[in-house]
């Protein structure tokens, strides 16, 4: 229907969603945009900003002057990298081995899988935060297998940030739901080809899984990308390892510079965001193709 | 854990059958100053001339934002993962070294003998960490202010008493042109409460534990001495002296921008304070409420690991790095109190006649430490909530209460800390 | 016949064994550590051994008694009264006296019930702080859960319609969700804060400054509704997406026939639209659930639990307790209670929602 056929009453109502449509996106928006904007101002200018619509606008002493400070105040740098190299190997493995142990809880039946199911399903409610401290002096316990020989403990590196976070529920959850709803004949009929368990489950199943794929490497990324807090706090004492979280604490000195602060919360949430800007369809198509199956 | 350092195969080689002499041993150290350029500018040259001035030794840094360093401490104790030498905050350092972190400092203490007293940490009659420097906290105010309001300035010789507090409060509400009277930092959290505030109920007469046993805070933290210090802390915000919740840009900038008649801070803020365009700033002394001026001393020390297999490495390091040189370049660098008169007379704030020279005698003669006790770290934070409920309008009597309990349950639950 | 085919042991144990040894290392082994150290007096760091103290630390977590008293009576025998109030004795004398009142030693007062006759109850507990945790914590899922979701309900309505744009508009809505809660925790202080938050100014403006400024995180009655508020924010946008799925799961022709029959909005929302989505319901309400009760990072990040208890969450006790006051033993109780917790809700939601159906 175009704009010429319509009747005036049509016009001025399709003009109100619209606006209804705006003003709420003005909400979700606006704190984003205030971030961003403060993250050009000097201190003083920031804080008094605050008080107009200034707040929002890139106007008065604008420059990059806070990106730079925040440059030489943390290694900024080595915490993007060691973030997006923690959040990526989490996310893959995490993606193998949900899916592979989804596959055999859908298609296989093997002596021992609703027991294991179920215990699986449990730990969905059992938050992480209920298990750090212990996992804390548990992962110091854990042998790792290095150039040098076997080591024992897992603090200060990769893995420690790493490995604990790869299974949840969660993940294995949405494969189930998923995998339930694809033609169980296919599966059969391979087998009956004599096609083994594995190519079953990466010629057949994974090219059909799209969606939840991308559905559980979204939630993965955004989880082991935004969340990371307590955790490396705990595990991590060397700043060659630390995620861009942690980083923020740099910021927080006697005196602080707002300026700064803005402008590394931008840094942190520009990969994310241009990441989900560049992705946005298929984040939101995925996660409305698994999100139904309750 | 000698890890001797490989200069190529033959060369090594030669070096290790030669006997141990040109062998060097690597020491690792923590620093709580990450994100600060400055601190660890000054910390990292100390480092550098460490290294190259001997050959035993090489010292290699690992740098912490303070906010999680006691965090990441506590963590690496529990995995036996600790450094040779340890920065620490002096009131933490009695629950480092009971917890069995922390050695006594393989060095003498007549080593130390000019050092100001809030730089030593002592605990259990031995030295186990040194600062290179003290922080003091003062009560800052406009010359201008003064003489606006007819306020008699408070000397080391006569403070304030408590009336005239309140009244210099009052009359600076009263004249209508400050947001508040007083800036307390109620936007600091943590450490900072214990630090500005427990001075407030010891000159009070009360305290955070009984000193004298260390097994109790009945009757010290809910006694008259410590009700009569609450109420009085709460008049500061019912009277709308102080507000209970601040933001933290507010902390920084509200006494420089007027915002404040009086701002209860630290000597580190003095430089930005000054730069900021008070010309006519005092560094008053604390008032004497009762039982004393007093403020809070002892700030981070450097310490000895107890898992070091190079005590006399980190022996040797501290030594160098407070040598009177080191201790001036830090005050000139983040403008904290340096621990020796030698050292301050280097600086060009803390020399003689110098603008912050004030803030010396006041650490000398205030200063007090807070509770040298292992359980110091849990009562400081029930301490903190019940000053901040107090703010917020609990009642007193509970609230000290519910901290006496909390703070005993804990004495009891570690066996008494050791005392 | 398919049964056999399916079947296969080792290959099962094979594809489901690696994740499940990670779940069983990282999550069950744990867990039943702090199930141990509850009945401990298992510290962070110490020189003491670790002890078995039975259930003291649950009985300290949950201790409670009653303390029922007269009003004081002055030397006539009538009742003193204060601003309209019988005075009764201070607790004071009551709960500070190991010796003759061993059962009230170091309880506090969580509320009274007035009885007749100027008497009055006093309801005792060990443990004040941790009971106002888990009241605030209920009330953060009371409240997130239904008007989270029934917020994004309406906004899976708004947006799935065919106008022109309508995208864009979905893209800047769910734009919250993929910002960490550290990050939002920041940027709201700056909108909450009490002299010159956005909000204040924002509110200021459109009531010509007739409306006073708030200390919205500095006040108890405003401190967890604005974490609420807030939580809503980031969330909304991701259970919008949930049910907008749901909705076009929900056959077209559905809708073409209520239209011919001439129902209503309302009508066509309730009896084609609101039966569709029954499954997609019961998703949303298990996910919000899960996440509100894990309510932690505003609260560190924002109000550290205060003013006067107001935000505190269980899990930020757990954490303040287990790691910052290093007590360990306290923090895996608190560890266990919420697991139980929790896994009675979702107990309770699950034979609610099979009932129905």
């Amino acid at each position: 229907m175009s704009m010429h056929t319509m009747s005036l009453g049509q016009q001025s109502r399709l003009l109100g969603r619209y606006l209804l449509l705006m003003f709420i996106a003005c909400i979700f928006i606006f704190p984003i945009v205030f971030m961003m904007m403060s993250s050009l101002k000097p201190d003083f200018q920031l804080l008094s900003d605050t008080a107009s619509i200034r707040a929002f606008l890139p106007v008065g002493d604008i420059s990059l002057d806070n990106y730079r400070a925040a440059f030489d105040r943390a290694p900024i740098g080595l915490f993007i990298f060691n973030s997006i190299f923690i959040t990526a190997t989490t996310l893959l493995l995490s993606l193998f081995l949900a899916s592979v142990a989804a596959f055999s809880f859908v298609f296989i039946d093997w002596r021992g899988k609703s027991f294991v199911l179920a215990i699986v399903v449990a730990t969905y409610i059992l938050p992480f935060e209920t298990v750090a401290v212990p996992l804390l002096l548990l992962v110091n316990k854990l042998p790792w297998l290095s150039s040098e020989g076997v080591t024992w403990g897992w603090l200060n590196s990769y893995q420690v940030q790493i490995i604990p976070w790869v299974v949840r529920a969660l993940e294995i959850f949405l494969f189930v739901q998923y995998f339930k709803d694809l033609p169980k004949d296919l599966v059969e009929a391979a087998r009956v080809d004599g096609a083994s368990w594995f190519q079953i489950y990466y010629k057949i199943v994974m090219p059909l899984s799209g969606p939840v794929i991308a559905t559980v490497a979204i939630l993965k990324f955004l989880e082991m990308y935004n969340n990371q807090f307590i955790w490396p706090t705990m595990v991590v004492q060397e700043e060659g390892y630390r995620p861009i979280m942690v980083g923020l604490q740099y910021f927080f000195q006697l005196n602080t510079p707002w300026g700064e602060v803005m402008a590394y919360l931008t840094i942190i949430t520009l990969p994310v965001l241009v990441f989900y800007l560049a992705l946005q369809r298929a984040f939101i198509a995925s996660i409305a193709s698994t999100g139904v199956k309750g | 854990m000698k890890q001797v350092k490989k200069l190529g195969g033959a060369l090594a080689f030669f070096l290790a059958t030669s006997g141990t002499a040109f062998a060097t041993t690597d020491l690792s150290m923590w620093y709580h100053g990450a994100g600060n350029e400055t601190e660890k500018a000054i910390i990292d040259t100390i480092v550098s001339d460490f290294n190259s001035s001997q050959s035993d030794w090489a010292v290699k840094i690992e740098s912490f934002p303070q906010e999680s360093y006691n965090d990441s401490v506590t963590a690496a104790a529990l995995a036996g993962n600790l450094p040779d030498i340890l920065d620490v905050d002096g009131p933490v350092m009695p629950n480092w070294a009971w917890s069995g972190y922390l050695q006594p400092l393989p060095i003498d203490e007549s080593e130390f003998a000019d050092f100001l007293p809030g730089t030593k940490g002592i605990y259990d009659g031995k030295l186990y960490s040194i600062g290179l420097w003290d922080a003091a906290i003062a009560l800052y105010a406009r010359q201008s202010t003064m003489d606006e309001l007819g306020l008699r300035v408070p000397t080391l010789e006569k403070p304030w008493s408590t009336d005239e507090f309140n009244a210099a409060l009052k009359a600076a509400k009263d004249s209508g042109k400050f947001d508040y009277a007083l800036d307390l930092g109620m936007a600091w959290k943590g450490e900072w409460y214990p630090y500005a505030f427990s001075p407030f109920i010891q000159s009070f007469g009360g305290d955070i534990v009984d000193r004298s046993t260390y097994k109790t805070a009945e009757g010290v933290l809910n006694g008259d001495a410590a009700v009569a210090f609450g109420e009085w802390w709460q008049s500061l915000f019912t009277n709308e002296y102080v507000q209970a919740t601040q933001d933290g840009a507010d902390r920084d900038s509200g006494f420089i921008e007027g915002k404040y008649a009086f701002a209860w801070n630290g000597n580190w803020a003095a430089t930005a304070t000054l730069d900021g365009g008070v010309d006519d700033v005092l560094f008053l002394p604390a008032p004497d409420l009762g039982n004393g001026p007093k403020i809070g001393a002892a700030s981070w020390q450097f310490g000895v690991s107890a898992s070091s297999k190079n005590p006399d490495g980190a022996a040797a390091f501290i030594k160098h790095a407070t040598q009177d040189k080191y201790l001036a370049a830090f005050s000139d660098g983040i403008g904290l109190i340096p621990s020796t008169p030698a050292a301050a007379a280097m600086t060009e704030k803390y020399k003689e006649g110098g603008v912050l020279s004030g803030f010396f005698a006041l650490s000398n003669e205030q200063g007090m430490v807070r509770p040298v006790s292992p359980g110091y770290v849990v009562a400081a934070k029930s301490f903190e909530k019940a000053l901040a409920d107090i703010a917020n309008g609990a009642d007193v009597s509970e609230a000290l209460d519910a901290a006496v309990d909390e703070i005993d349950t804990d004495i009891e639950n570690n066996k008494g800390y050791g005392h | 016949m398919s049964t056999s085919i399916k079947r296969g042991n080792v290959a099962g144990w094979l594809m489901a064994g690696p994740a499940f040894f990670l779940i069983c290392l990282f999550l069950i082994l744990p867990f039943f550590m702090a199930i141990w150290f509850s009945f401990t007096d298992q510290r962070l760091i110490s020189p003491n051994e670790p002890e078995f103290v039975g259930t003291r630390n649950y009985e300290r977590l949950f201790g409670m008694s009653l303390l029922t008293l007269d009003a004081q009576t002055d030397e006539s025998g009538a009742v003193k009264m204060k601003d309209g109030e019988p005075v009764y004795p201070r607790l004071r004398s009551y709960t500070r006296d190991k010796d003759t009142y061993p059962e009230y030693f170091r309880k506090r007062q969580w509320f009274t019930i007035d009885r007749s006759d100027n008497r009055r109850t006093f309801v005792l507990a060990s443990d004040i702080v941790f009971l106002k945790a888990v009241k605030n914590t209920l009330m953060f899922v009371a409240i997130v859960a239904p008007v989270q979701s029934g917020l994004a309900l309406l906004l899976a309505l708004l947006i799935n319609q065919k106008v022109r744009g309508i995208n864009i508009f979905r893209t800047i809505y769910f734009m919250p969700v993929v910002i960490s809660m550290v990050v939002v925790s920041m940027l709201w202080r700056f909108i909450y804060d009490g002299q010159n938050g956005l909000l204040n100014n924002i509110l200021g403006f459109l009531s010509f400054g007739y409306l006073e400024p708030v200390n919205w995180l500095g006040n108890t009655a405003t401190a967890l509704p604005s974490i609420m508020a807030m939580s809503i924010w980031q969330g909304v946008g991701f259970f919008m997406i949930i049910w907008l799925s749901g909705l076009q799961t929900i056959p077209p022709t559905l809708y073409e026939a209520s239209r011919i029959e001439g129902a209503s909005g309302w009508q066509t929302f309730r009896y084609v639209t609101w039966p569709g989505l029954r499954n997609t319901a019961i998703l949303v309400m298990i996910v919000i659930t899960m996440q509100a009760f894990t309510l932690y990072p505003q609260i560190a990040v924002m109000t550290s639990g205060g003013p006067l208890d107001s935000t505190q969450s269980i899990v930020f006790q757990m954490v303040e307790r287990g790691y910052e006051k290093q007590d360990i033993s306290g923090g895996s109780t608190i560890s266990v209670f919420l697991f139980l917790f929790v896994l009675t809700i979702s107990l309770l939601q699950g034979f609610l929602t099979r009932k129905k159906s």
